[in-house]
């Protein structure tokens, strides 16, 4: 039994993490707001349930999901939200990894620095299918471990781990398209023209799908 | 692309999610340090997923902090 006088010491540190996992989920910031605040307020008033000890922010992450689930999901269900297509592995690093970005002066790295901004990456995770975003959410940027996802999503953890695979491929994909749509990969100003033939369609030259890995 | 390459690049994400068992672990990690290009796999696959992750932290509002401190207070 934990003691309610506790709450605030304990729950209220993870009220940033909370609340940027509800803009993901609700995707807009007077939702997320209403749904923070719930989600602690539900939490309070069961804090006398939680058994002290185990993991606190799972537990405040299972109430946020349901919260979620069962008060804004209806009222936000797109058309068309329930699967994705299929994306080949390792799709990003198909296109960015190897040694071809060395030639250009610039890491893999640096250019995935490039690619990655925090307005498309938000983007990019918000628009996955909810049954592919939670997982990816609370594995990817919250760190749960696959059980402790199963718990909170209340699916099994096989279903877990395909979720999260196959969610994971679909944002590499949809960062990929925007960066393409932003002409940013490769690298405009520093790809010569000449190569640039080569680099518009999003290729690597010398970058098969096929032969990327593996000795 | 070996046999090796195969079975890591199957267990990626459960290594970097670090999912495996200690000895599949080790079993990867012997892989990659022999196998460069799995090596460069995983670290670009490890970034991209610290990246996205530094991307996501937003703050949560100060008005809401307290809007829900108050309601606390009041006992919820």
């Amino acid at each position: 039994m934990a003691d309610p006088a506790n709450f605030t010491r304990d729950a209220m540190v993870h009220m940033d993490s909370l609340y940027s996992a509800a803009l993901r989920m609700t995707r807009n910031a007077a939702d997320a707001e209403d749904l923070v605040q719930e989600t602690f307020l539900r939490a309070y008033r069961g804090y006398g349930r939680f058994e002290e000890g185990t993991n606190l922010r799972a537990w405040l992450y299972r109430i946020l999901t349901n919260t979620f689930i069962n008060s804004y999901r209806a009222k936000q269900r797109r058309p068309q939200e329930s699967d994705l297509a299929d994306v080949e592995d390792l799709y990003l690093y198909r296109r960015l990894g190897g040694v071809e970005t060395s030639e250009l002066g610039r890491s893999a790295e640096d250019q995935l620095m490039d690619v990655l901004t925090e307005s498309e990456v938000k983007e990019a995770i918000e628009a996955l299918p909810d049954k592919f975003r939670l997982p990816v959410l609370l594995a990817d940027i919250e760190g749960f471990s696959y059980k402790e996802i199963a718990e909170i999503v209340d699916v099994p953890i096989g279903t877990v781990m395909s979720r999260l695979h196959r969610g994971r491929k679909a944002l590499q994909k949809s960062l990929w398209e925007f960066a393409t749509e932003r002409r940013l990969v490769p690298d405009s100003s520093a790809v010569a023209a000449s190569s640039r033939e080569g680099a518009a369609d999003g290729s690597q030259p010398g970058m098969s799908e096929t032969s990327t890995t593996g000795s | 692309m070996s046999e090796n390459c195969d079975v890591a690049l199957a267990e990626l994400y459960e290594y970097l999610d670090g999912e495996l068992t200690d000895e599949a672990r080790a079993r990867i990690e012997r892989h990659l340090l022999e196998c460069s290009p799995c090596l460069e796999a995983f670290d670009f696959e490890a970034e991209v997923r610290r990246i996205i992750a530094d991307r996501c932290r937003d703050q949560c509002p100060d008005e809401l902090r307290r809007r829900i401190q108050a309601a606390i207070d009041g006992n919820a």
